[in-house]
């Protein structure tokens, strides 16, 4: 297998800079709507920030350039996570920063959840839970046929992987060879109601993958040096084996605001003035 | 019937106080949800009678599956979640699991409309009103405050077959006195008019009344009739109206598509076809904003479609 190349510890630092200032973007956005979702945005945000920052094949003008066909395309599934995807496209210069606010108001394209005529930089529309990977295969199995090489990320979130569809294309998925394809569960353990396991088991998740023919990865999801090393295996095994892979990535619910992290309560309500600055204070200080 | 009371309650809390109560009467009654427990405030069941409770998780289609065979073993299951979802996204579950088979199915669905907010396009449910109402067996009632609300689930309740039930997202003005309301599956007058009539339903309810409000100051009489039942629809009393006013207008939280405007067109058109005027999303998708934002931006307050309801006037006078 080809040697995968490891981050520095200058690229870990920046990172893990960059990650909390973005998060803390990310709260403001939700703060300045009344509304959004900042648990499940905070615990996605460090594997799209890697992806973005040092994996896809990428190309910020959108739809305007030769270049524009051979991006990696990434597709969030999970759409309530779209927060934390347009922090990023901003950071990538899709669009200009300044636009963020606009977040959730009339007339944005930055809608609560990607929409259509949506931001440069977004590729489908997602909201409703667990339609992102048969998008994604479908996505995979057009660029084969155009005998492009770019990859398809796609980002689900673990309490979606109850929907069915997502197994009819978890098995479409590996029946059709789709290597192109590089699923990555926001594994967080926690959904709207509670723990995934309590409100309906995932378990045994990685067994379940493996069993519908996929390679399967797991890391922890805050772990820069373990993100960027299990997207650059799962880029190698795509290029060697026919099987499509997934990265379950074990993920904190908030993380990064100590009275987020792990609870389920912050899903989906935005912050009080005071917890705002609470929260600020604290990703401030890990800078 | 009407109140004056002014308070402002919560349609969801009122059914999950409705469900608890049912709870305690009727032991046969189950209760599922997708992962919405709270915002459904299905929780409140759950939490009296937790054994009578399944949360099935991010899985709509399979709870409505699963909610037909409670319902063929003799249960009477209500089902919630969001009304996107229970509608579309389980459509052919409700179609062939729940309606054809013309089970005990209770689907109470919250969060229709535009009113969502600022989750958006995935998020507000236009078409489900026109999606249900087309399905054989399948009844369509959309209360409009909290005192309705009770008194629809428990008529749900006792009335055998499927149902769906559309709840509001934002808390809404109380309209009906809760000492003398009793629901009955039809339509009726709230204000009586002579020169139009309005049609409606749900949070339109209020604007309707102000609409007529204004109408009155400019010397023209509304007739405003709440219309809760889409599904079989009170057809004498909108014919009875309309023999009066000569035209009618539907406002709703929906699609003009297939809601309450296409019902009534329906059912004027071959009884007694007069002049109608459809105020409801027009033929696209919802968008995030904050809800009264969004209500005026799609027309549904009554400052923007009292222009319809004078137009209409004209049309009528016109022909005359
Ligand atoms: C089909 C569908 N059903 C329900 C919802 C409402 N909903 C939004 S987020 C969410 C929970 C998602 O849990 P998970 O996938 O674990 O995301 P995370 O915890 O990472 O935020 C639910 C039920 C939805 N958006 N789509």
């Amino acid at each position: 297998m080809t040697e995968i190349k490891k981050l520095t510890n200058g690229e870990v630092e920046e990172l893990t800079k960059l990650s909390n200032k973005l998060k803390e973007k990310c709260l403001a956005m939700i703060h300045n709507a009344k509304s959004g979702h900042p648990g499940g945005n905070l615990s996605a945000l460090d594997l799209m920030l890697v992806l973005y920052k040092h994996i896809m094949n990428q190309c910020c003008e959108w739809d305007c350039s030769p270049e524009w066909d051979k991006r990696d395309r990434f597709v969030l599934s999970k759409g309530h996570a779209s927060a934390a995807l347009y922090c990023v496209l901003a950071e990538c210069e899709y669009f200009g920063e300044d636009e963020l606010m606009t977040f959730r108001k009339l007339g944005t394209r930055l809608q609560g959840h990607p929409g259509c005529n949506c931001a440069p930089g977004v590729e489908i529309p997602s909201g409703s839970l667990g339609q992102g990977l048969s998008m994604a295969n479908g996505i995979a199995l057009s660029l084969k046929l155009d005998k492009n090489p770019a990859k398809v990320f796609i980002m689900l979130g673990d309490g979606e992987l109850q929907e069915g569809q997502v197994w009819e294309a978890a098995m479409s998925a590996a029946h059709y060879r789709l290597n192109n394809v590089i699923a990555i569960i926001d594994r967080n353990r926690l959904q709207i109601d509670g723990c995934t396991e309590d409100v309906k088991a995932l378990e045994p998740l990685a067994d379940k993958w493996r069993a519908f023919g996929w390679q399967v990865l797991e890391i922890n999801g805050h772990d820069y040096g373990q993100i960027y090393g299990a997207y650059r295996e799962a880029i190698n095994i795509s290029n060697e084996k026919t099987a499509p892979v997934v990265i379950i990535a074990n993920t904190i619910k908030g993380k990064g605001v100590s009275f987020m992290e792990h609870n389920a309560g912050w899903h989906g309500k935005p912050t009080k003035q005071e917890e705002f600055i609470k929260a600020v204070e604290e990703l401030r200080g890990k800078c | 019937m009407l109140t004056d009371n002014k308070a402002v309650s919560s349609l969801r809390q009122a059914y999950g106080e409705t469900l608890v109560e049912l709870g305690e009467e009727n032991k046969n009654i189950v209760v599922l949800d997708a992962d919405l427990a709270c915002s459904t405030q299905t929780i409140r069941f759950q939490k009296a009678y937790p054994e009578r409770f399944f949360n099935m998780g991010i899985a709509e289609q399979d709870a409505v599956g699963t909610a037909a065979g409670l319902a063929y073993s003799g249960k009477t299951a209500f089902f919630s979640t969001f009304a996107v979802f229970a509608s579309g996204r389980a459509w052919d579950q409700v179609r062939c699991s729940v309606a054809h088979p013309n089970l005990n199915v209770k689907i109470v669905a919250t969060h229709g409309g535009v009113t969502v907010g600022e989750d958006g396009a995935s998020h507000q449910a236009l078409e489900d009103i026109s999606l249900m109402r087309s399905l054989p067996n399948m009844k369509v009632i959309i209360p409009a405050d909290s005192v309705e609300t009770r008194a629809v689930i428990r008529y749900v309740a006792r009335t055998k077959g499927p149902f769906y039930v559309r709840l509001t997202r934002p808390n809404m003005p109380e309209i009906f006195n809760a000492k003398d309301y009793d629901f009955k599956p039809e339509a009726r007058v709230l204000v009586p008019g002579k020169d139009l009539t309005i049609a409606t339903y749900g949070e339109t309810v209020v604007e309707a009344l102000k609409c007529a409000e204004m109408l009155k100051e400019k010397g023209i009489s509304a007739e405003v009739i709440n219309v809760p039942v889409i599904k079989p629809l009170d057809e004498s009393t909108i014919i009875e109206s309309v023999k009066k006013t000569g035209v009618i207008m539907t406002v709703e939280n929906h699609s003009v598509i297939g809601g309450l405007g296409s019902a009534v067109c329906e059912t004027l058109s071959e009884k007694l076809p007069l002049p109608v005027r459809r105020v409801g999303v027009r033929d696209e998708f919802g968008q995030s904003g904050e809800y009264s934002e969004l209500m005026k931006k799609y027309g549904l307050v009554a400052e923007k479609f009292m222009d319809d309801a004078l137009a209409l006037v004209e049309i009528k006078k016109k022909q005359l």
